[in-house]
């Protein structure tokens, strides 16, 4: 499974969640599936939706699902500490790990060599670590929001890009009707 | 005055909730102050631009943020502030140590110093720069200004402002 099919798959259980998707292909594979309010597309600023989405989580009570990159993670690797330290239980990550940079031509990340992403999470000290095949994703996603705990999930799956149109929505568009759908009850 | 009370005073004042620090020397003892606040949740962060992310998040959350920092900084966040902060249209006061400026010990820090100010002006970002502790009495309007514009503003206390920098 590529990273596409995995958006596929899980589009509905996103479907009702505050999204916040990693830059670049994952973006507009997200946008192209299945565009909705509650997904916040990065348009630049690679490595920052795991941030992005923890200042979310921690602002308010609904939950907040990231969809990163393992480029991404590696990127902001300082973002894992800042995790696993201010623990908000409405926060997944859901590292798509295809041990590549996607959006930059497929070249290969250190994630898809020695590094183990999961590893690393939890010795910066996050609890609930999931690491799954790209075909379990759903059932680690879904289980996570049940748990009601704060989950890392790394999905191993293949490196790939879906062809997809760029997003063309002003970025100011965006920001405005996901902070409506943040508010809306 | 207690300078680092006045500040983040004017910071809970203006409804800021969320404030991220790298911490500077001369930031220490305002960052223990917004650490023991209650009505400001401070989360520390390992990089400025890392910071900024946890700023925009908390902003669409709900909450008004803030990010304290040192002017080095700047050479690290040019594209988040470009790419995420401005693109966005997001407001985002920064509250940063300006080492490198009059009364400063360490030679490095004025490397950075010399392009602070050019950094910010190419960036469109408006700026103040608080060098006398009166200064400080503009804080309150300059947040406000922050949160009317949407807009990223930079405020630079140096370390006449602070009271001088080590032992000189």
């Amino acid at each position: 499974m590529i990273r596409s099919e995995i958006l596929k798959e899980i589009a509905p259980i996103l479907r009702d969640q505050l999204v916040v998707c990693n830059i670049g292909i994952p973006s507009q594979e997200l946008h192209a599936i299945d565009d909705q309010p509650t997904n916040f597309y990065m348009l630049g600023t690679m490595g920052l939706a795991s941030s992005i989405g923890l200042g979310l989580a921690l602002s308010q009570p609904k939950p907040v699902i990231v969809i990163d990159g393992d480029g991404s993670i590696l990127t902001n690797l300082g973002t894992l500490p800042t995790i696993a330290n201010n623990v908000a239980d409405n926060y997944i990550l859901l590292i798509v790990d295809n041990g590549s940079y996607g959006s930059t031509g497929d070249q290969p990340t250190y994630a898809g060599k020695k590094t183990s992403l999961a590893a690393v999470a939890q010795a910066c000290g996050c609890e609930n670590v999931v690491e799954c095949q790209a075909e379990d994703t759903g059932a680690a996603l879904q289980a996570a929001l049940d748990s009601g705990q704060m989950t890392i999930i790394v999905s191993k799956c293949e490196s790939g890009n879906a062809k997809m149109p760029v997003i063309t929505m002003d970025p100011v568009v965006i920001r405005d009707r996901f902070m409506k759908a943040v508010q809306a009850s | 005055m207690n300078i680092d009370k006045k500040i983040t005073d004017d910071l809970v004042a203006n409804d800021i909730s969320f404030v991220t620090t790298v911490p500077c020397k001369q930031l220490a003892g305002v960052i223990d102050e917004i650490d023991a606040r209650e009505d400001i949740f401070h989360v520390p962060s390992n990089k400025e631009d890392e910071g900024m992310g946890l700023c925009a998040g908390a902003w669409m959350g709900g909450k008004r943020p803030a990010i304290i920092m040192q002017n080095t900084a700047i050479g690290v966040t040019i594209n988040t502030l470009a790419t995420l902060i401005q693109y966005y249209r997001m407001p985002l006061p920064m509250l940063i140590s300006y080492r490198g400026e009059l009364r400063e010990p360490v030679a490095c820090q004025v490397e950075m110093a010399v392009h602070t100010k050019a950094l910010l002006a190419q960036m469109n970002i408006p700026t103040y720069h608080f060098h006398h502790q009166a200064d400080v009495e503009e804080l309150d309007a300059i947040l406000k200004y922050t949160f009317m514009c949407n807009k990223p503003v930079a405020i630079l206390t140096d370390a006449n402002f602070w009271g001088g920098y080590g032992d000189q």
